[in-house]
């Protein structure tokens, strides 16, 4: 429950069928090399994942001013992108520039920032846990207050841990501030299609901000959505006011990608890119991806049935609010210590589950357990 | 908005690919690209270990595999067939649990993730703003140290352009005299040429100077086609108890220059600092790229792992060293056959993927007008040379030549 990777019902991680597909695909494709990747990665699989995130009628990508980084994960997206502003934005203030961090955030984001040379990281509020939801009135309040250009990093979708993402409405106000205050939108995009089974659901925040005219960075993570963790599959989207900048932008992160990694790994990308090039594959694919997010989806609308008809003290529609991997199941770290030592079930010291370690078979002992920790533990 | 862009005063960079885009952007049909970074057949295609395309294929269909992340210091197996494989079972490090390894993004990324964690180790081994790198002619290199933010990067040189060989005795003397506690890079020590006897003397100095190795093995196995021989410099460092680096690179040794793969290996005092050494690691590798690649590495230890597997890609690296070998006899042969002025013993003479022309600079301009693309400093790849460009280039450098005797 505390790992961050899909299992199926069973237990057991999936390879999705159309990877697998693919994959083999490739293996006896002999008309492929194995000659070094550009610098900046394989080209179809860079447009396409750009084109996935910003949409097919996406018009800044018609207008050209779109532009993608082949990196290692999500994870080397960020960093390439933060690299590259520690560099290069905010005139000479570059490493004083705030970085902004919701509050909780996944641990890693940091130390990519922190590795990368900025000296100013901050947090923004995010989670309310009186609430057990957004703390839309700080996170507003918070960005307020943020120095002009100050740089902030914004989940996508699906909010990790506490799986609590804005409404539109919300995300919209969100915008309205940054727009003012002329803050720097980095987007961590890990779970598009994976939160909701749609991805353009799930890709509605990124496009809302390219559509107000922001330039911005999208760090996109395939990990999830394709299954691929150990390919280590990401693309850092860059959009700008125009093709001159993007271009410029991009060659900046040519030198900057040659000093850490030289050239990304083929293997994802070329599975990703033979997927999404692929009206068949495609249609396949998005199938998948729905499969593993109703699962999910299910084990969320089931757990809380259950807690609701045992009467578990508290609220628990939050479990079936929050969406994607995750779960702020707002207990607190008496109530975690006894489920880990007393009834085996793993979670974060923060209350976060990982909602895929949750099978039909272990429904029942996990409510129960639950229920058991909150009436003993307050 | 804003109606300016963020990005406004970011300038252009074309200096990464400055030598492969002039080559690319060459009209002619006789252009030839001497650079290459990966072994080449005749066709100019990737040159084939079959091992590696056989496992591939096993690999894609294995029901038993799966795509989970690998832990942040990547596959064992992979790295701990590529440690033995450098330092040797047998090897004092190894045996002394004193030896750890890193699975990184290539040869680069091996170099990257130590010189970027050594901030933390400020009171261990020499700091970032202290004693400089010295480095081969390894431009590659150059990019990563200074990215990290090392400012006294210096050069020293093993080959004397005047008298086209190895120049032991002017690598040693800038040794003698580099600060205390400098960090040398070794790059390819398996193609430098050096003899057993002058990595003794370096290693002698080295140890005397308090210097650092950080060793740099993009081709163990292709310049004699044995793999312990061209292991012996790292191995004598380490049998002498030096604490050191080694990146190693399989991009040429296994064709998988598209895998990125890599392996960081660490030989420490002891256990307890090796330890502490992997964690920070670790800690870099986290904020980089979270963890390796799965594909390249299994590939490698699926191969060095099964004997049958072993024996047919060791097969394969001498195959490669013959036809390199038979490249650097035959480009000689032209050139004498041409008279070319001057004496071309060192094209074979030397060892390995990659070599020296001897060239001067103004002859390499003479060259790249002649469409023929190399480093100013006069390298070249061994690989890139085939049966359909030989001829032009054997006479494009007689003209160079000749041109400016």
């Amino acid at each position: 429950f505390s790992l961050a990777a899909y299992r199926t019902d069973e237990g057991q991680p999936w390879v999705l069928p159309v990877v697998k597909k693919v994959e083999q695909k490739i293996a006896s494709d002999a008309s492929l090399n194995h000659e070094y990747l550009p610098i900046l990665g394989l080209p179809e699989f860079r447009a396409n994942a750009s084109r996935i995130a910003l949409g097919e009628d996406s018009r800044a990508i018609k207008e050209n001013r779109v532009g993608g980084v082949q990196c290692l994960g999500g994870t080397g997206a960020l960093r390439i992108g933060a690299e590259f502003l520690r560099r290069w934005y905010n005139g000479t203030n570059n490493t004083a520039t705030p970085v902004y961090i919701s509050s909780p955030s996944w641990e890693n984001h940091n130390s990519v920032f922190m590795n990368s040379g900025f000296e100013d990281i901050r947090t923004y509020r995010y989670w309310d846990a009186a609430k057990r939801g957004l703390d839309l009135e700080g996170l507003l309040q918070d960005m307020e207050a943020a120095p002009e250009f100050s740089i902030i990093v914004l989940h996508a979708c699906a909010h990790n841990p506490t799986g609590t993402d804005p409404s539109p409405e919300q995300w919209k106000q969100i915008a309205a501030v940054m727009k003012r205050r002329f803050l720097f939108p980095f987007f961590d995009s890990a779970y598009q299609g994976f939160a909701s089974g749609c991805l353009d659901r799930d890709a509605w925040a990124v496009r809302y901000f390219v559509s107000e005219g922001f330039e911005l960075f999208c760090a996109q993570s395939f990990s999830k959505n394709f299954g691929l963790y150990n390919e280590r599959v990401g693309n850092l989207t860059v959009v700008g006011k125009d093709a001159d900048n993007v271009q410029r932008v991009l060659s900046q992160m040519e030198k900057i990608v040659r000093a850490i990694w030289s050239n990304p790994p083929s293997q994802g990308a070329r599975v990703v890119a033979t997927t999404l090039t692929s009206p068949q594959l495609f249609a396949e694919w998005k199938d998948n991806v729905k499969t593993m997010a109703d699962r999910v989806l299910l084990m969320r609308s089931e757990l809380r049935a259950r807690l609701q008809a045992l009467g578990t003290p508290g609220t628990w529609n939050h479990i079936t609010e929050q969406i994607g991997m995750f779960s702020f199941t707002g207990l607190n770290p008496k109530q975690v210590e006894f489920l880990i030592k007393e009834k085996h079930i793993y979670l974060m010291a923060s209350g976060r589950i990982n909602m895929c370690g949750l099978t039909t078979k272990n429904l029942d002992y996990v409510a129960s357990s639950i229920h058991e920790a909150v009436t003993r533990f307050q | 908005m804003a109606a300016l862009s963020l990005f406004l005063d970011v300038p252009l960079t074309t200096e990464v690919n400055w030598l492969l885009d002039a080559y690319q952007q060459d009209p002619s049909p006789h252009k030839v690209y001497l650079d290459h970074r990966d072994c080449q057949t005749e066709t100019g295609k990737a040159w084939d270990y079959p091992p590696v395309s056989q496992t591939l294929l096993q690999i894609s269909t294995d029901p038993t595999l799966d795509h989970e992340d690998l832990p942040e210091l990547g596959f064992s197996a992979f790295t701990r067939a590529a440690t033995e494989l450098a330092l040797g079972r047998e090897s004092r490090a190894l045996v002394e649990n004193r030896a750890g390894s890193v699975h990184t993004i290539g040869g680069t990324g091996a170099v990257r993730t130590t010189e970027a964690a050594r901030g933390p180790w400020r009171c261990t081994w020499p700091c970032r703003s202290g004693p400089a790198p010295l480095s081969a002619p390894a431009d590659s290199l150059r990019c990563i140290f200074q990215d990290v933010g090392f400012t006294e990067l210096r050069s020293y040189h093993y080959w004397d352009t005047a008298r086209l060989a190895v120049a032991a005795e002017e690598f040693l003397q800038v040794l003698e005299s580099a600060p205390e506690g400098s960090i040398v890079m070794l790059h390819a020590p398996e193609e430098t040429g050096l003899t057993p006897k002058q990595w003794e003397d370096v290693a002698r100095v080295m140890g005397k100077k308090r210097l650092f190795p950080f060793f740099d093995v993009p081709a163990q196995g292709l310049a004699s086609g044995d793999l312990d021989r061209d292991a012996w410099a790292l191995r004598h460092f380490v049998a002498q108890g030096f604490e050191l680096l080694c990146a190693q690179s399989f991009s040429k040794t296994f064709g998988l220059y598209d895998e990125r793969v890599g392996n960081l290996i660490v030989v420490a005092r002891d256990s307890g600092s090796l330890v502490r050494i992997c964690s920070q690691l670790q800690e870099q590798v986290r904020a980089t790229w979270a963890s390796p690649t799965s594909l390249g590495a299994r590939v490698i230890a699926t191969v060095l792992s099964n004997p049958a597997l072993r024996n047919k890609w060791k097969q394969s690296l001498r195959a490669l060293v013959e036809k390199i070998l038979l490249i650097r006899e035959k480009l000689k042969a032209k050139l004498r056959l041409l008279g070319t002025p001057g004496c071309w013993e060192h094209l074979t003479a030397q060892v390995g993927t990659r070599s020296f022309t001897g060239l001067l600079p103004s002859q390499v301009a003479f060259l790249e007008r002649s469409h023929i693309y190399l480093r100013p400093d006069g390298q070249f790849s061994l690989c890139s040379i085939n049966a359909h460009n030989l001829d032009y280039v054997a006479r494009s450098i007689h003209e160079a030549v000749c041109g400016s005797v």
